[in-house]
C-alpha cells in the first residue's frame, strides 16, 4: 500500500467510540493497521495527533488526522465508495440516521451511569436509562417499519446507525451478566436485539468480536473501579 | 416548492444557526415561536418528542430536530451557496468544530450560570476553550469555513452577539479585542453580513430575557 493511501486508526479496545470506526472500516472493506493505545501512558504520537482532546480513536489517511468517531465514519463513507453506503442517498433519511446515532450517545452516557452507581442512584439511573432506551427502540420502530431486514440484505444495507447501536450497546448481555438487570432485551427492546444479533453475523463483524467473558471482565473491573473512587 | 417551518424560540442561538444557514442559501421559510419556557405546543411536541426542544425544520411535512443534524440537511437539500467545503479532510475539520462547540458548551456557558468563586473558575475555564477556538479553530482564517462563512461559523455565532449581552449581565469580561483579537475581529465580520445581521433579537430584550434566565439558575443552583 502506497505511503499516501495508508490508513491507520489509533484505538483502545475498551472504547465503542472506537469500535464504531473500527467496524466502518471492516464493513467497507478499507486495509488499515491498528496501533493499541494505553490511555494512561498516552504515546507522544497520538498527543500530536490529537493535541486538542488527546483522546481517540483517530484516523490517518494521507498523512491527516481526522478524530471524533462520527466525523470519521462520515469521513470514510466520503472517501471510500466501495461496500455499503454507511449513509443513504436522501438527505430525510440521513438527518434520521443522524439525528439517532446522535442520541446513542445519550443512551449510552446513561448506561454508563449504571455501571457506576449503587442503591438509589443506580436506581435513578437504570430509570432514566430505560425511558431513553424506549425512545430509541420507537425511533428505531419508524426508521424500520417492518422490522429489522435479513442479515444477507443488512450487509448491502448496513448504516452508521447500525455501526453506532452495535459498538455502544452490543455489550448488553455481558452487562446484564455484570449488573443482574436487563435493560436491552428481546422482551423490551426487540428492534435493538435483532440489529445487534443481525450485525454479529456478518463476517467483517463476526472476526473481530470480543469474546463475552473479556467484556464482562472489562465491565467489572470498571465498575469497581468507578465504585472505588466514587467512595475515596 | 415544498413548505419550509422553523420551529423556534427569539431568544436560542441554537434557532438562529438554522435561520442563518437558510437565509444564506435564499430559502424561503415561514417562521412559528414556540413558547419552550412555559407552554410547548403539541405541534411541537409531536415534531420533536425524543427532546422537546427548538429548533426543529419542517419540510415537506417531515421534521428534523437537532440543529447540527438540521444543518446538515440545510446543505444538502439546497446545495447553493455551500456551508461545508467540497475536499472530505476539510468537511472532517468543520465538522470537528461543530462538534467541539456542542462538546465545550457547559465550559463555555459556565461564567453565566455561577457567581463568585465558582464564576472566575468558570470564566476561565471558558476562556482556555475560546483560546483553543482563536488559535487552531479560527487561526490566520477570515472565517471559520475559510474565505467564506461556513457551517462551524455558525455554530459559533452566538459569540458575535448573545456573548456580549451575557457578559454583561454576569458582570465579567470573557472576551476583547485585545486578549482574543482574532474572535474580536471574526465577531465583527461576521455580524456585518447581511443574512446574518438582519435576523438578530433586540438587544434590550435580551437583556431583560437573559437578566431573567440567570436569575433563575443562580437560584436553581442554591436549591
Amino acid at each position: 500500500m502506497a505511503e499516501q493511501n495508508k490508513v491507520i486508526l489509533y484505538g483502545t479496545w475498551t472504547r465503542p467510540y472506537v469500535k464504531r470506526v473500527e467496524l466502518a472500516l471492516k464493513v467497507k472493506g478499507i486495509p488499515y493497521e491498528y496501533v493499541e493505545e494505553d490511555l494512561r501512558n498516552k504515546s507522544p504520537m497520538l498527543l500530536k495527533l490529537n493535541p486538542i482532546h488527546k483522546k481517540v480513536p483517530v484516523l490517518v489517511h494521507n498523512g491527516k488526522a481526522i478524530t471524533e468517531s462520527l466525523v470519521i465514519i462520515e469521513y470514510i463513507d466520503e472517501t471510500w465508495k466501495t461496500g455499503p453506503r454507511l449513509l443513504p442517498q436522501d438527505p430525510y433519511k440521513r438527518s434520521q440516521i443522524r439525528f439517532w446515532a446522535s442520541y446513542i450517545q445519550q443512551v449510552f452516557e446513561a448506561l454508563v451511569m449504571v455501571l457506576k452507581t449503587i442503591g438509589e442512584a443506580q436506581e435513578k439511573a437504570i430509570k432514566e436509562v430505560s425511558e431513553k432506551v424506549k425512545l430509541l427502540e420507537a425511533g428505531l420502530k419508524g426508521l424500520f417499519p417492518d422490522g429489522i431486514p435479513s442479515v444477507d440484505e443488512y450487509s448491502k444495507n448496513v448504516t452508521l446507525l447500525d455501526l453506532v447501536i452495535l459498538a455502544n450497546l452490543g455489550g448488553y448481555e455481558a452487562q446484564e451478566e455484570v449488573l443482574g438487570v436487563k435493560i436491552i432485551d428481546s422482551e423490551k427492546t426487540p428492534l435493538i436485539v435483532s440489529c445487534i444479533t443481525a450485525l454479529i453475523d456478518l463476517p467483517a463483524v463476526k472476526e473481530s468480536r470480543m469474546p463475552h467473558e473479556k467484556v464482562v471482565a472489562f465491565l467489572k473491573f470498571f465498575r469497581e473501579n468507578a465504585l472505588n473512587s466514587a467512595a475515596a | 416548492m415544498s413548505q419550509v417551518t422553523v420551529l423556534g424560540a427569539w431568544p436560542s442561538p441554537y434557532v438562529y444557526r438554522v435561520i442563518w444557514a437558510l437565509k444564506l442559501k435564499g430559502v424561503d421559510y415561514e417562521y412559528v415561536e414556540e413558547d419552550v419556557l412555559h407552554n410547548k405546543s403539541d405541534r411541537l411536541l409531536k415534531y420533536n418528542p425524543v427532546h422537546k426542544k427548538v429548533p426543529v425544520l419542517v419540510h415537506a411535512g417531515k421534521p428534523i430536530a437537532e440543529s447540527a443534524v438540521i444543518l446538515e440537511y440545510i446543505e444538502e437539500t439546497w446545495p447553493q451557496n455551500p456551508l461545508l467545503p467540497k475536499d472530505p479532510h476539510q468537511r472532517a475539520l468543520a465538522r470537528f468544530w461543530i462538534k467541539f462547540g456542542e462538546d465545550k458548551s457547559a465550559a463555555l456557558f459556565g461564567f453565566f450560570m455561577t457567581e463568585g468563586e465558582q464564576q472566575e473558575k468558570a470564566t476561565k475555564e471558558g476562556q482556555e476553550q475560546l483560546r483553543i477556538l482563536e488559535e487552531q479553530g479560527l487561526g490566520e482564517k477570515m472565517f471559520f469555513g475559510g474565505d467564506e462563512i461556513g457551517m462551524a461559523d455558525l455554530e459559533f455565532g452566538w459569540l458575535a452577539w448573545w456573548l456580549d449581552v451575557m457578559s454583561e449581565i454576569a458582570g465579567v469580561k470573557v472576551i476583547d479585542a485585545e486578549s482574543f483579537p482574532r474572535l474580536h475581529a471574526w465577531i465583527q465580520r461576521f455580524k456585518d453580513i447581511s443574512a446574518i445581521k438582519e435576523p438578530l433579537p433586540d438587544r434590550s430584550a435580551m437583556l431583560t430575557y437573559f437578566k431573567g434566565r440567570r436569575a433563575t439558575f443562580l437560584a436553581l443552583a442554591k436549591s
